[in-house]
């Protein structure tokens, strides 16, 4: 691994000071699971590694009914999943945090590093996308609130700028009768990176018998996670039925745009997202049942 | 070459100081610098858990922590679990159930199963197969390994 210099600020400020200095090409160091491994095989190259972990708004994990869930970029998985109330509350967000990697990559990977990592595949994205997830972002010109399916642009790339980087994600507390879910194929059983991914949010009316909203997102099928507003908006008001799930299940399918790689053809892909998404609402209208 | 960091730790109970660079791994100073071999370098990238330490109480791929950042901080390595001759009970069960081939994996494997049963004494199967799916064996097939931890439920 090529030499840098590390340094762990204490403060929000002390860090975009870190990050703005013209003179270093500075990166952000939270869980390092991607990070170490793209320094290690020269994917990326930075003079300073900027460890947030000693930032306490980094650290944040709190959880309310009124105003809903606060996660500090830098709070690893189990952490989230290990907190009975949090994971009562957000079994969709838990579907893919209990997900990523192996235990010990749980034990120090971060939604925030997943999301700024940008990967078209990554599994928390989706989720936080329907979740209606908000990215808290801290810069040299201040704060500034971006949501998180605006948050990734291209693979690897996201909407930060230079001396920008994530702070928090926040929530809004769940709706009554509201449910979400989140899957992924892989060819194995765990450990593996998504084929595709699909995210699925979804609120009932009073007697569950019809959809009042919903939010459906889906990974691996497009240059960034992609979420599919027009899948979610053709259920709004319709029937739970076959039909209807089956139709935001095809508005899915025609919105991806898949490449053809090692882990599937691009047609496989497409026809993945329809059979996903179809059983990732019917997951989502169940806990919404719950 | 960047300056070295002076990191204190505390490991398997002892104080323990070191000098190593930014970039050092953690797996690289214990093996390296500490002259703590049992962490293996396997995949070097977070997939394979061989490196596996318990850092403040979580399991973690020690190639994916640099060194500096273990300032402050309390890590279990396999040295630190069992005695040659006073074994720890996973790896009695391990030799029981000829848990292990060639060996590579096997002290990750028990860092990390030792990792579960301190959390989790009486895991059911699929929670041993979920735990230990960031963890590769090529030799064995995982099932001898799954029967010796969860023999090892109420040893450990």
């Amino acid at each position: 691994m090529h030499a840098f210099d590390y340094a762990t600020p204490e403060s929000v400020a002390d860090a975009v000071v870190m990050l703005s200095d013209p003179g270093k090409n500075a990166c952000v160091l939270a869980g390092g699971t991607d990070l170490i491994v793209q320094l290690r095989e020269n994917r990326r190259r930075t003079d300073l590694v900027v460890d947030v972990k000693k930032i306490a708004e980094l650290n944040a994990l709190s959880c309310d009914a009124a105003t809903g869930l606060t996660i500090g970029a830098a709070v690893p998985c189990y952490r989230i999943y290990g907190d009975g109330q949090i994971a009562a509350a957000y079994p969709g967000l838990m579907d893919a945090a209990r997900l990523v990697g192996g235990t010990g990559i749980q034990g120090r990977a971060s939604l925030g590093g997943n999301l700024c990592n940008a990967s078209p595949a990554g599994d928390t994205i989706p989720p936080m996308i329907v979740l209606g997830g908000e990215a808290e972002i801290a810069g040299p010109d201040g704060t500034r609130k971006v949501a998180v399916e605006d948050f990734c642009t291209a693979p690897g790339r996201t909407v930060l700028a230079d001396g920008e980087f994530l702070v928090s994600l926040h929530f809004p507390a769940p709706a009554p009768n509201s449910g979400a879910y989140y899957r992924r194929f892989i060819p194995r059983n765990e450990m593996d990176i998504a084929v595709v991914g699909v995210g699925a949010s979804v609120v009932l009316s009073g007697d569950k018998s019809s959809f009042v909203s919903a939010r459906i997102a889906v990974g691996a099928v497009a240059p960034t996670p992609l979420f599919v507003s027009a899948a979610g908006e053709a259920l709004a008001g319709e029937p739970v039925s076959d039909e209807t799930i089956q139709r935001a299940a095809d508005i899915a399918r025609d919105a991806a745009r898949p490449i053809s790689d090692m882990r599937g053809t691009a047609e496989y892909r497409k026809h993945l997202t329809s059979v996903l998404t179809r059983r990732v609402v019917q997951g989502a209208v169940q806990r919404a049942k719950e | 070459m960047s300056k070295k960091v002076h990191v204190q730790t505390n490991i398997n109970g002892e104080a323990v100081d070191f000098l190593c660079e930014p970039r050092n791994s953690l797996l690289e100073v214990l093996r390296d610098e500490l002259d703590l071999t049992g962490a293996k370098e396997g995949c070097n990238n977070g997939n394979c858990g061989a490196c596996n330490v318990v850092m403040d109480g979580r399991l973690v791929n020690s190639c994916c922590v640099l060194g500096v950042e273990a300032d402050g901080c309390e890590i279990t390595t396999i040295e630190g679990i069992g005695a040659a001759a006073n074994l720890h009970p996973l790896q009695q069960k391990f030799l029981e159930h000829a848990a292990l081939q060639c060996g590579i994996c096997t002290p990750g494997f028990i860092v990390s199963a030792k990792a579960l049963l301190d959390s989790n004494p009486n895991p059911s199967e699929d929670e041993v197969r979920y735990w230990l799916a960031g963890n590769l064996c090529r030799c064995t097939g995982y099932d001898k390994i799954v029967r010796a931890v969860l023999d090892a439920r109420n040893g450990a």
